[in-house]
């Protein structure tokens, strides 16, 4: 089937970026907006808008019944999930099945088998892949027998999770109890699925990934992706490919990852995460995002795919338009993620309406955003901004060409994290390639230093 | 015509070419402004999509947006009487969606009567996906809880009402 109109069910720079995909394709565009962001820049670009709701997210954006009226009501063939909110949620999926209405994604099976993190850590094994040594929780004394059982300090997860909430670092048995509390209170609100699993915290790990396309029989991969550069497990900075890793261990990854795929027989676009103890010189499987990722553009400059399109066309029912050997890595991409933030006081969300939006432009420089003069950023959703990428032939004229990017980008109206990613790009540590997930914590720590 | 990133990119190799420092487009739909620094060479984009949105309302919304307005409205406008009595108020730090309890059917941090201290949590501020613990940051009791669990708040809006003392 021909998918002639979508209905985008997101908001944001990933509304807009979907949006731009479907009118280079000729696909007609219908938003699902809440009232929060029916002017927004998404709602101008789409050809209709519809509002599904109000402001607060689970009446909008997380209400499946509403979503698929205005798919229904706009008579729209497919429903785009973009990230976050209902892209990964099957119940969003069955209820596409029953209208019909194609759900652009992985199937509510598949949704479900990597959904649960607990399942995918069973999938995983079966396809040969280690896990990080952890399991279930539904009690304190059960938490911390197994934490016991595996070492300490270790990792609390949300088996619903995805996108780093939910999940707690705990460092001693003392602290067990409210973590999980805590933890509890964020996946029931962020997933509705309160349920919790733990993993031992590996403090040198390096979070790579490997980006694959499947077609419900073949899967090819898109290489890696580095996302190490966390803040309390909130991506921040990404790269691709992986810098500074042996060969063979990247080919260990890519390998792994379609062997997963494939194991499921996974149909879409999807990202197998992996932490790669450097100690150790090994790698360990963490979870499958069964969605296109905030952090595609590095993948998609880096081999010319349009992952978007990728995920259209699957959802056409076609089989993949690319063998793994006609896919060619060339030169290195960076994202910075520009937040709403305040880094100055703990990175504070800072919404507000933005008055100037100058961005970079030029050769080697994608800006993926929904700011422009006069945006409004509600307190209801994420801060992101937009995404700043570049491609360099190499990655020293990649972070050399976002410096300069970043200092051409001005954004008036919010309190921004700007300075913190020029601080970043200056950094010899980082600029040497392959710092690990506790780099960016100290490097932080060491900026209140100074600033002190 | 839309404006594409693509469509911007050829812009750009075609200026590069020419003594131009700036170009400016308006259009119907959209307004596009790119600069070269002088000093750098480097090319800035500010652009706008100026097209009005194309909205279909299907669902009876707002009434929630509305009643938090009035909510914020309401609180604001009674802190003067408050003052009077001596009482300190606890005002949201950030905007977003108030709650009285850490999860959906567990007890709230704080009753009226409650006592607290400077470091108790008196409730949540939920802002861009994050909870923000508020704290009391005054000892004494709560003598006045101004919203309703789920609200939205505005930054500065107050939360509810202390009055101080020790137990």
């Amino acid at each position: 089937m021909i998918l002639r109109r979508i209905l985008i069910a997101n908001r944001g720079e990933i509304a807009v970026r979907v949006i731009r995909t479907c009118q280079r394709l000729g696909i007609e565009t219908v938003l699902a907006a809440s009232e929060a962001d029916l002017d927004s820049m998404a709602a101008r670009l789409a050809d209709r808008t519809v509002c599904i709701g109000p402001a607060n997210s689970s009446a909008s954006y997380l209400n499946i019944e509403a979503v698929v009226a205005a798919a229904v009501a706009s008579e729209a063939d497919a429903i785009h999930p973009g990230y976050g909110f209902l892209s990964e949620n099957p119940r969003l999926a069955a209820a596409c099945e029953r209208v019909p209405v194609i759900f652009i994604g992985p199937t509510v099976e598949l949704l479900d088998a990597v959904g649960d993190k607990l399942k995918a850590r069973a999938h995983a094994a079966a396809a040969g892949l280690a896990g990080v040594p952890g399991g279930e929780i539904q009690s304190l004394p059960e938490a911390q027998r197994i934490a016991d059982e595996i070492g300490w300090p270790i990792l609390i997860k949300a088996v619903g999770g995805g996108g780093g909430r939910g999940m707690k670092h705990v460092h001693e048995p003392g602290k067990l109890a409210a973590a999980m509390e805590l933890a509890t209170a964020e996946a029931q609100a962020g997933f509705g699925d309160p349920r919790l699993y733990l993993e031992r915290f590996i403090s040198h790990g390096r979070h790579i990934e490997v980006q694959v396309v499947g077609d419900g029989e073949d899967v090819i991969h898109l290489g890696t992706r580095d996302c190490s550069i966390q803040r309390r497990y909130q991506k921040l900075v990404e790269e691709a490919p992986a810098p500074n890793i042996r060969e063979t261990l990247r080919e260990e990854m890519q390998r792994a990852a379609v062997a997963f795929a494939r194991h499921l027989n996974y149909r879409g676009v999807g990202t197998v995460e992996f932490l790669v103890d450097s100690d150790r010189d090994t790698f360990y499987f963490l979870e499958m995002n069964a969605r296109i990722q905030v952090e595609h553009p590095v993948t998609e400059v880096i081999c010319g795919v349009d992952l978007v399109e990728e995920q259209i066309a699957v959802a056409e029912s076609r089989t993949l338009r690319w063998k793994q050997d006609e896919i060619r890595f060339t030169g290195h991409a960076i994202e910075c993620r520009i937040n709403a933030e305040d880094c100055a006081h703990d990175f504070r969300p800072s919404p507000g309406k933005v008055t100037r939006a100058v961005f970079a432009a030029g050769q080697g420089i994608r800006v993926d955003t929904h700011i422009q003069a006069g945006a409004m950023v509600p307190p209801q959703y994420d801060s992101l901004l937009g995404k700043l990428i570049v491609h360099g032939k190499g990655r020293p004229e990649a972070l050399q060409l976002m410096r300069s990017a970043l200092a051409n980008v001005e954004i008036d109206g919010v309190i921004t994290n700007l300075a913190m990613h020029t601080a970043l790009m200056n950094n010899n540590e980082f600029s040497d390639g392959g710092v690990n997930t506790s780099f960016f914590p100290r490097f932080l720590q060491n900026g209140k230093k100074e600033a002190a | 015509m839309k404006l594409t990133n693509e469509d911007v990119q050829e812009i750009l190799q075609l200026l590069d070419a020419t003594p131009y420092d700036e170009l400016h487009l308006e259009t119907e739909r959209f307004k596009l402004t790119l600069r070269r620094n002088r000093d750098s060479g480097d090319w800035t984009q500010e652009s706008q999509v100026l097209s009005a949105p194309n909205v279909l309302r299907t669902s009876p919304a707002g009434t929630a947006a509305l009643a938090a307005e009035a909510a914020t409205a309401e609180s604001s406008a009674r802190p003067a009487d408050a003052k009077k009595a001596g009482w300190i108020e606890v005002r949201a730090h950030l905007p977003g969606t108030f709650y009285r309890a850490p999860n959906p059917g567990a007890p709230p941090f704080v009753e009226i009567g409650s006592h607290v201290e400077e470091d108790t949590v008196v409730c949540t501020i939920e802002t861009m996906k994050l909870m923000n613990a508020v704290h009391a940051q005054a000892r004494g009791e709560v003598v006045e809880l101004c919203l309703e669990n789920g609200q939205l708040v505005e930054k500065g809006a107050v939360l509810m009402r202390i009055k101080p003392g020790a137990p």
